[in-house]
């Protein structure tokens, strides 16, 4: 059991270093400084100026080997910041990009944590209720209509929503945030409304196939020779079995609870991590986009590990391995 | 030579690697029978996509008229006149110009109106198709020679060669996909075959896991020992014995994997950085149309209805490729 939990930390922090370097790979050896540069300050600057924010930003400096001070190179300074989480300024207008993530934060979880407590129950009940009907047209009207659903494009469910119920009907505001939380309930609730249904088609898609699966074991005949209805099985035995594997495909998006939904917040004007996202993909701000995707691979790696440890207490199989 | 001959050469060797395949596959009755249940499973689904396929191939194959001509034409470029354009948005059908009403070029000549700059949106639309060929094509031809080769080699000799396959996938796998995409465009640059080196690395790590996964498991069937108690060599096994019997699971997950490739490109070209008429890029293009007054709907309809009506297909022979081909589900369904 020990070892197991070592074992499987140990992993994490090899592919968290994986990931750093597979970054510093991409936005320091890959992307050369100069065009970093001159995306930062325009096609037209002048040299000086060019070489000027390379040694603002650390670029002029050694990539991975300093004869003179080992420890003075690209790589060091990378690996030993982000582990520190000292993430230092925005390639884009030199503004501390830690206190950026922290005032996009709170608006994330403002959009993110209601679309999680919406869309996963109602996505497990309705999977539940199309499971109940197997074989029956009410489940395969529900199969297409889960296709057709997953088959729209994420623009056009926020373009369409936008359009009915913000511009048509005027039910919600098209887009905009206010810190406000009596008002941000305004703005957040079509962002929220538009984000659970983008995702309903394929999430019920899925738990119905793991519904199913959990149908045809030996323990749901049982179930029914020893007369439990349909209603009883569904709930009581299939359900909770069935929890297992839908628990450990929800967690992998737990990540995205904290990086937000890049579509949806740029989208509808709400200041989070998506919107911070795009806007360092707008601005070319290297530094920015490299620190969101470090923390995305962070916090996907901490809940995986989380996650296995958190197995080998739900079920006792796996210590055995 | 020309990026037109370059890309007629290419479209001409994969319809023809395409069509040897096929021949190749019905020479046995056991797939024979399997494509043709692809086919009488979603016959609807299977024509739809196909049609899709003849248009995007017909927009590949394009040459020049004479020596003078400025741009080479593809095949579907030539179902319409030369200079089709207007000066800017115009209604279906309509004969004068949305905003002014003056009077069109070719009035009463564009089925699906024109945009902004008086393109047909009708050839935008029959365009798009191209690009969703190429991302689907190209990605792939990138991404799953590679997977399988990693894959089927660290499943078989294991150890530090395991360990450094899995090692490799873990850390791809790790990061939030869209995220991972957007960085490798960020850095690559824009354009077409970057756009599809970013998607093939990020889809990359689904066929890389499904041929460790089954070469892992083939490794220890009877037939497979037998061929190395023959003294058949490691490649020969893998090449005879472990690829084609894995390749089925390819198939799955390279239809599955398709439609989220194309979604994936409408999401970049969203941002900015997708690929040069794609049909994302005409949903981008149209988004601020829609709070016009009055509201333009056509070009956002037309490259949403073909976008759906493609993803619907894939996903619905999807369906059917798993049907056929995965004997477990196969079970399921008896």
């Amino acid at each position: 059991m020990i070892a197991y939990l070592l074992r499987r930390l140990v992993w994490g922090a090899v592919t968290i270093l994986g990931v750093l370097l597979f970054l510093f790979w991409l936005f320091v050896l890959y992307a050369q400084p100069e065009d970093v540069a001159r995306r930062a300050l325009g096609e037209k600057a002048p040299p000086e100026a060019i070489a000027q924010w390379l040694v603002n930003h650390g670029y002029d400096r050694p990539a991975v080997w300093n004869p003179e001070a080992p420890l003075d190179t690209r790589l060091f300074d990378h690996l030993s910041r982000m582990l520190r989480f000292d993430f230092g300024a925005s390639d884009a207008d030199d503004a501390p990009i830690a206190a950026r993530l922290r005032s996009g934060i709170g608006p994330t979880l403002g959009v993110t944590l209601p679309l999680f407590a919406i869309g996963l129950p109602l996505s497990l009940a309705l999977a539940l209720g199309v499971a109940f009907f197997r074989d029956t047209y009410i489940d395969r009207l529900g199969v297409v209509v889960c296709v057709l659903a997953m088959s729209v494009s994420i623009l056009l469910y926020i373009l369409g929503g936008q359009f009915l119920l913000g511009k048509l009907l005027r039910w919600f505001p098209i887009s905009g945030f206010d810190p406000d939380p009596g008002l941000a309930l305004r703005f957040l609730a079509l962002p929220v409304f538009v984000g659970v249904l983008a995702g309903l088609g394929s999430d019920v898609r899925f738990f119905r196939t793991v519904f199913l699966e959990e149908t045809g074991r030996d323990y749901v005949r049982t179930a029914r020779a020893k007369g439990a209805g349909d209603a009883r099985v569904m709930l009581r035995h299939v359900l909770p079995n069935a929890m297992i594997p839908v628990l450990s495909a929800v967690s992998l998006t737990i990540p995205f609870l904290f990086t937000g939904s890049l579509l949806l917040e740029s989208f509808f004007g709400i200041p989070g991590l998506g919107s911070i996202t795009v806007e360092a993909i707008q601005n070319n701000d290297f530094a920015t986009l490299r620190v969101m995707v470090y923390l995305g691979a962070l916090l996907f790696i901490a809940v995986q590990v989380a996650t296995d440890v958190a197995y080998t207490w739900v079920d006792p199989r796996v210590r055995l391995e | 030579m020309e990026t037109h001959v370059v890309v007629n050469v290419a479209i001409a060797a994969s319809v023809a690697g395409l069509v040897i395949g096929v021949a190749l596959l019905r020479r046995s009755r056991h797939t024979r029978e399997q494509l043709g249940g692809i086919g009488r499973r979603r016959p609807v689904a299977t024509l739809a996509l196909a049609l899709y396929f003849a248009v995007a191939v017909l927009d590949s194959i394009s040459w020049r008229d004479g020596a003078g001509a400025a741009e080479p034409r593809s095949i579907v470029d030539r179902w319409f006149p030369a200079d089709f354009a207007e000066r800017s948005y115009s209604a279906p059908l309509a004969d004068v110009e949305f905003y002014g009403g003056a009077p069109l070029a070719h009035p009463g000549a564009h089925w699906l109106g024109t945009d902004i700059l008086g393109r047909d949106v009708l050839h935008l639309a029959l365009g798009g198709a191209r690009v969703a060929l190429l991302i689907g094509g190209l990605t792939s031809l990138l991404a799953i020679p590679l997977a399988i080769l990693l894959g089927v080699v660290a499943g078989w000799f294991g150890g530090r060669i395991d360990d450094t396959v899995f090692f490799l996938l873990s850390t791809l796998a790790s990061i939030p996909s869209l995220l991972l995409l957007v960085a490798l465009v960020m850095v690559l640059g824009t354009g077409a075959v970057q756009v599809c080196i970013a998607l093939a690395v990020t889809s990359w790590v689904s066929f890389c896991r499904v041929s460790r996964a089954e070469t892992l498991k083939l490794r220890e069937l009877d037939y497979v020992q037998a061929a190395r108690a023959l003294g058949a060599s490691h490649a020969r096994i893998l090449w005879r014995h472990v690829v084609p019997n894995l390749m089925h699971l390819v198939v799955i997950t390279f239809v599955l994997t398709f439609s989220q490739l194309v979604l994936s490109e409408a999401i970049l070209s969203w941002l900015g950085v997708g690929i040069d008429g794609s049909w994302g890029q005409m949903i981008d293009q149209a988004r601020d149309e829609l709070a016009r007054d009055p509201v333009i709907g056509w070009n956002l309809g037309a490259a949403s209805v073909a976008l759906f009506g493609l993803i619907l297909a894939v996903n619905r022979v999807g369906d059917a490729v798993r049907d056929v081909l995965d004997p477990r589900t196969l079970r399921e369904l008896q």
